[in-house]
């Protein structure tokens, strides 16, 4: 299977790109929109949070400690949910090519993974920047942050594939997923801080493997603090048996997934 | 050359889609539940046969046969349930044009993204893009993104891209000819081109023109299942008289290859049938077996009513040896339909016509139904009933009609 998908990387590469410059064709601004986007939100939440609410941050000094907690988990989640909402449907929206071309179908959440890889680095770049605009410089610890990508990658993939397949014979699997996706949001530490719970739901939040992810974020982010790597054991193992679980399924199957279709 | 090479061989082939009772017992199997399914619907069942390089091979058959799915287990979109499929080359499928296609992209981005898709290399791509520019013949268009396309100009980009490198399999589901009749003309000569180059075809349609003209074989298939493989003209001809009427349980088919390399098929109901058919010289009333060019000639068919029958009418074709109808008519269109037929009644009917043809080899086909088309009442149908051969007796022309072309000539 991985060997299908290499003969067919300049495919996905091109795929990759094509996808990106799609989504923006015929915008007077093109690919400016990439930045733009993410900039715009790290912006809103910038101003927003820090001169209008004014919001604090237990245990973090600076009025600005709230919107970049909130941009560190919005990073870490949006890279998750766009792998994971787009892997779900991406079978039934390229039913017509599955049926009429033969090609490793692998390639097609792999195209996916790819652009949202792109996308999150670019969200990433335009955090910098306005970073940068407060008067600080990204920590040495960031190059920690493609560590987290992938765990969250593998998290988000193996979740997404396998509802995926399943969304191919049962379209309430996507319908479910959206649903699932957002309930997720508010058991993961984005929007609120984890200390800020009562006993029962933190067990639960804890529970989600996206919840060390987050946070690892935060530390980097917020905290510049050397992220905490054992806390990743947690989702790194949970990450493993979900892309596991999911190309065991995808192996079984796929020969019918094209009959489905 | 040496022996021709087998590019495609295919061993009890079979493809069954299960129903289940639900979801749940569809996705229980994958982990190793044994479930069986409530139904099973069998669309391909245990085909066999092979295909040598250069080989042209037309599928034809009803819709629901089986023929797209049988194309798609080949081409590997489809898994087969079971049964081999061996691949001795590059297999190029041609099951839709345009697919892979994003209509923000320009025509040379697009043959980039599809030719990707279809497994080309990066390098072969680029190399072969000129190649597609000049095919296509889409000028500043292959520039543009394609949705200023039209869809005959989108359907040269495909066909095009499909056929840019040279398989060693071409599979080509009922798109064998796209754009404008130039265009077609193109694209036909391209694949003749590629068949003479060694490259085996394997095509679905409908246009049994198309099958005479190109391949070389065709294969029946009904119900999943092979039920003809042959010459083009023996199974278009059975397959013509198969789909002749819907109550098919009355229908007898019989199919004889005559001493002169033609082939005789009949079916039908036989409410009717032909009891003597005649082809003579209308001034001399002697039977004619070789016509010579402009001479008189009169068809004489007596039918027998063998039950009694609310109308009669007698259809005759004209074709040439590739199987063109040079020319066909019957008597519902002349408004000479015999009505009130009694059971064990006689009648005779005589066709007038000139000799008009080219020489060569010619056969008439007879029909006796209830009305226009054989499709609804079939009582008899009679392909090659009679083969006559013409010589051209007077000044040398070539092709199929003698027009009554003269030249002028002034001098100025």
């Amino acid at each position: 299977m991985l060997k299908a998908l290499w003969t067919y990387r300049h495919f996905i590469r091109a795929a990759i790109l094509g996808d990106l410059r799609g989504r923006f064709a015929r915008s007077a601004l093109g690919g400016a929109w990439f930045v733009i986007h993410p900039l715009a939100l790290a912006m809103i939440f910038a101003f927003v949070l820090s001169e209008v609410m004014a919001a604090k941050l237990p245990g973090v000094a600076g009025k600005a400690a709230y919107p970049i907690y909130l941009l560190a988990g919005t990073a870490a989640w949006n890279l998750f949910s766009e792998i994971l909402s787009r892997s779900v449907t991406v079978f039934i929206d390229n039913a017509s090519t599955m049926k009429k071309i033969s090609f490793p179908r692998l390639c097609l959440p792999v195209i996916v993974w790819g652009g949202a890889l792109i996308n999150h680095a670019l969200l990433l770049l335009a955090v910098g920047i306005v970073f940068m605009a407060f008067g600080q410089f990204p920590h040495w610890t960031w190059i920690f942050l493609p560590l987290g990508a992938a765990i969250i990658s593998m998290l988000a993939f193996g979740v997404g594939v396998l509802a995926g397949v399943f969304n191919v014979f049962a379209r309430d699997v996507g319908q479910v997923m959206a649903v699932a996706l957002g309930l997720w949001f508010w058991v993961t530490p984005i929007v609120y801080p984890l200390d800020a719970l009562p006993p029962g739901a933190r067990d639960i939040v804890i529970a989600n493997p996206m919840t060390p992810m987050v946070q690892f974020y935060q530390d980097i982010l917020l905290r510049h603090q050397s992220p905490d790597l054992v806390s990743l054991i947690y989702p790194t193992l949970f990450g493993a048996a979900l892309m596991s679980a999911a190309m065991l399924i995808f192996r079984r199957a796929s020969p019918e997934m094209v009959d489905a279709l | 050359m040496s022996q021709p090479r087998v590019v495609l061989e295919v061993a009890d082939l079979s493809k069954s889609y299960p129903t289940f009772s639900s979801n749940m017992a569809r996705f229980a199997r994958w982990v190793g539940v044994p479930v069986s399914p409530i139904s099973v619907f069998e669309a391909v069942r245990g085909i066999s046969f092979a295909l040598q390089e250069g080989e042209a091979v037309a599928l034809i058959g009803q819709n629901g046969a089986g023929k797209s799915t049988f194309l798609k287990l080949v081409t590997g979109t489809v898994r087969p349930t079971a049964g081999v499929i061996a691949v001795h080359g590059r297999i190029n499928a041609i099951l839709e044009l345009g697919v892979g296609f994003n209509p923000e992209f320009t025509g040379r981005q697009n043959v980039a993204m599809a030719g990707g898709l279809m497994g080309l290399p990066p390098e072969l791509i680029v190399a072969v893009t000129p190649e597609i520019e000049a095919f296509t013949e889409l000028g500043r268009f292959f520039d543009q993104p394609l949705r200023l396309y039209s869809s005959g100009m989108q359907a040269r980009l495909a066909f095009g891209l499909a056929t840019a490198v040279r398989p060693d399999i071409l599979i080509v589901d009922e798109a064998l000819a796209v754009g404008d009749a130039y265009f077609q003309h193109k694209s036909f000569d391209r694949i003749r081109q590629m068949k003479a180059m060694g490259t085996a075809l394997l095509f679905v349609s409908h246009n049994m023109g198309d099958v005479r003209a190109l391949c070389d074989r065709a294969i029946l298939l009904d119900k999943g299942q092979v039920l003809k493989d042959g010459p083009p003209d023996l199974v278009a001809d059975f397959y013509n008289a198969m789909i002749a009427a819907k109550d098919k349980e009355r229908q007898q088919i019989t199919q004889q290859r005559l001493d002169h390399g033609w082939i005789q098929t009949t079916s039908g109901t036989h409410e009717a049938t032909t009891a003597s058919l005649q082809l003579v010289d209308a001034v001399k009333g002697t039977n004619v077996e070789i016509a010579l060019t402009g001479q008189s000639l009169r068809l004489v068919v007596a039918a027998k009513a063998t039950q009694a029958m609310s109308s009669l009418v007698l259809g005759v074709m004209i074709r040439d040896r590739s199987g063109h109808v040079v020319w066909g008519s019957n008597t519902w269109h002349t408004d000479q339909v015999v009505t009130g037929v009694c059971a064990g009644e006689m009648i005779r009917f005589t066709l007038d016509f000139p000799c008009a043809f080219g020489s060569g080899s010619y056969s008439l086909t007879t029909s006796l139904s209830g009305d226009d088309t054989h499709l609804t009442t079939n009582y008899e149908w009679r392909d090659n009933a009679l083969i006559f051969e013409v010589i051209n007796s007077g000044i040398y022309f070539v092709g199929s009609s003698a027009l009554d072309a003269r030249f002028s000539i002034c001098r100025v």
